[in-house]
């Protein structure tokens, strides 16, 4: 789950990684009010969940209460990448020396938390990547032992070379590394990290994701979910356990299993039509899920044919056969539906739907092909 | 032969008395899998489905010689059950849970690897050597034996190849799905070096899918490796950039992971991927001459 910077400040701020003072504002008013108690130049920064905020003018430095409200007032509103700005973050603009860069993600290849860190902090890290590589030290972290002091003072070295200015960047990255492990994050970037004219450590900047399997154990972050970033089909689909991805297209999909789902949009391509969404109604579906998961999908109004493409394993094909008729008996679908039920109970599937117009198929190839076809005959 | 479960493969079910734990080894011993104990913690003493019940690992490992195990227990503890089933010394423990916290699968795995276990998933339909052992909730019946290796990230798009394959007679040594999470105990590498090793499988079957690069790494392992066929399939090419396609390891990150670059890399060291999971049969039959 992605939270915003404030978000993610909160959370450093509990594990005493040093945060420049900031306030949160939704209005021009509110942001005066803030830079006020601030006392200090501020930077105004659109709390959106997009990268290239400075790009799109959503970062703005103000040196009096006055700028301050104004660039507040041009912030609140913007549409940046699609998303609207509700909320700017006025933070106290701390004077720059030097920019880091620290992040740090759970990495798939080594099975273990790894730190990347670089002395080209400030500017986007993966350019740094493309054209500097020998810029970006990583290291990886036993998640058993945890870090040590001397692991950190170790990597503070690669990219500070003042002693004393080293043990504090050394403490700021054993403080992220508790952060890290104690929310349960798969992401954390700090950029910049700034050192300042008096050598002091400080992040300005600071994106986090959490993984989405560990919310349970964190309700304060669980709640911190943005709804405005999330259409009605999403929060229903969350909330009913679906997986659900919206697209362009116009062949509606309803797919159990992740792998097939995807495939299943693959194959819808290669016979030259568009699918609608990604949908996966999970492992032990129940009619219930079925019956959503037909109502998202008839909710865009792109949609021209409906294919359910289900290969029982712990799914029972039954199951999502009655689904099927609820669905049909208790909405009004008059799209075309192509059924293609393979697998766990796949017989007494077939008894079920019988008396009601289906298209049915036997192969992926076969339903995807007339489901596409169907999609194109005019209604 | 097969690889990493076979008909010695003494299976222990972990959360046997749960709704998910009683039907699947209702299927697996319908299977033929020989399954030999159950733990349900507090109800050791009791017979489910006529197999003995444990309270402890331990107490079953000792009491019956399982060598692996399958949990069916919430993914809030299914660290601690890996733990468990890998300290009291099976060599293989699948786990199927989804939701596995990423950290609690970083720090489990570690040390996996210092007791020797092997862990499958999580996240995962489980392994089946076809006429031998199915430690998983895989549809038994589409499976039969033969020479051809199936190894994959997803469930049921297995189930789909799996089924393409019987359709042209080309049975499985062994069908293994590592699951669809970030960090997973067995991977690409690990499973396409026991194939090689093992006189049963002929070819290979690599289904992989969109994040990550662990196709590119076994595309790799592939050339400097194997000598005998592999054959891939790569879900996703319409997937969009930046959306979670379902698994948790299923995403494009910064441009990365996606169809087009496995596609590109397995391509590049003579592994046909097919366009869709019926093209695969038509492939492998290629690549075996036959």
């Amino acid at each position: 789950m992605k939270i915003h910077e404030y978000q993610a400040k909160d959370i450093l701020r509990g594990y005493d990684v040093p945060i420049p003072r900031f306030e949160i504002a939704t209005t021009p008013a509110e942001a005066r009010k803030a830079a006020e108690d601030i006392g200090r130049m501020v930077v105004v920064k659109a709390q959106v969940h997009v990268g290239g905020r400075g790009k799109a003018g959503g970062v703005k430095l103000a040196k009096t209460p006055d700028e301050a409200e104004k660039h507040a007032g041009a912030i609140l509103g913007m549409d940046i990448k699609g998303l609207t700005v509700e909320k700017v973050m006025i933070s106290d603009a701390v004077d720059i020396d030097r920019e880091y860069y620290i992040g740090m993600i759970v990495d798939r290849a080594t099975k273990k938390p790894v730190y990347m860190v670089s002395e080209a902090g400030g500017i986007d890290i993966e350019q740094v990547a493309r054209e500097t590589p020998e810029k970006i030290h990583k290291y990886a972290v036993d998640p058993e032992k945890g870090l040590s002091n001397e692991e950190a003072l170790e990597l503070a070295a690669k990219i500070e070379s003042r002693p004393a200015v080293a043990e504090r960047v050394a403490d700021f990255i054993s403080k992220l590394y508790e952060a890290f492990v104690g929310s349960d994050a798969s992401l954390a970037e700090i950029n910049p990290l700034v050192i300042t004219p008096d050598e002091q450590v400080w992040a300005v900047d600071a994106k986090m994701n959490i993984d989405d399997n560990a919310l349970y154990r964190h309700e304060e972050i669980a709640a911190m979910r943005d709804a405005s970033t999330e259409t009605p089909q999403l929060k229903r689909a969350r909330e009913m356990g679906l997986s659900f991805v919206k697209l362009d297209g116009d062949v509606g999909c309803v797919v159990n299993g992740a792998g097939l789902a995807m495939t299943t949009m693959d194959v819808i391509a290669h016979y030259g039509g568009e699918p609608a969404n990604f949908l996966d109604i999970g492992g032990s579906s129940s009619p219930d899920k079925v019956v959503t998961a037909l109502q998202i999908i008839t909710s865009d109004p792109n949609v021209k044919s409906i294919l359910i493409n289900i290969f029982g394993g712990i799914t029972r094909c039954d199951d999502v056969a009655k689904g099927l008729v609820q669905a049909l008996e208790q909405t009004s679908i008059t799209l075309p539906i192509v059924v293609r039920l393979t697998g766990t109970n796949e017989e007494e599937a077939r008894k079920i739907p019988a008396g009601t117009e289906f298209v049915s198929a036997d192969t992926m190839d076969e339903a995807v092909e007339k489901a596409v076809e169907l999609a194109r005959q005019p209604a | 032969m097969s690889i990493f479960v076979d008909e010695n493969t003494r299976v222990c079910v972990q959360g046997i008395t749960g709704r998910d734990g009683a039907f699947h080894t209702k299927g697996m011993i319908e299977y033929g899998t020989k399954v030999v104990a159950g733990v349900t913690p507090g109800k050791g003493g009791q017979v489910a489905d006529g197999i003995p019940v444990f309270d402890t690992m331990k107490d079953a490992v000792e009491k019956t010689g399982a060598n692996a195990s399958i949990l069916f227990v919430p993914a809030r503890f299914a660290a601690g059950a890996v733990t468990e089933a890998a300290e009291a010394g099976v060599d293989v423990v699948v786990a199927i849970s989804e939701g596995v916290p990423t950290l609690e699968v970083s720090k489990i795995y570690q040390k996996l690897e210092r007791l020797g276990t092997r862990m499958i998933g999580p996240n995962c339909p489980g392994i089946i050597s076809p006429g031998k052992c199915k430690l998983g909730i895989m549809p038994g019946w589409i499976h039969r034996e033969g020479g051809i290796g199936v190894v994959s990230r997803s469930g049921t798009l297995t189930y789909e190849v799996v089924d393409q394959l019987g359709r042209y007679g080309l049975g499985q040594s062994t069908v293994i799905g590592i699951g669809g999470d970030p960090i997973i105990g067995t991977n690409f590498i690990d499973s396409l070096a026991a194939y090689q090793e093992d006189p049963q499988t002929e070819a290979v079957v690599l289904i992989g899918e969109i994040g990550g690069t662990d196709e590119e790494q076994a595309a790799e392992f592939v050339k400097e490796n194997m000598t005998k066929p592999v054959v891939s399939f790569i879900a996703g090419r319409t997937a969009p950039p930046g959306k979670r396609m379902g698994h948790a390891g299923a995403i494009i990150a910064g441009g990365k992971g996606t169809a087009a670059e496995k596609i590109e890399a397995l391509t590049a060291v003579g592994v046909p991927v097919a366009d869709r999971p019926s093209e695969i049969p038509g492939l492998i039959k290629e690549a075996l001459g036959s």
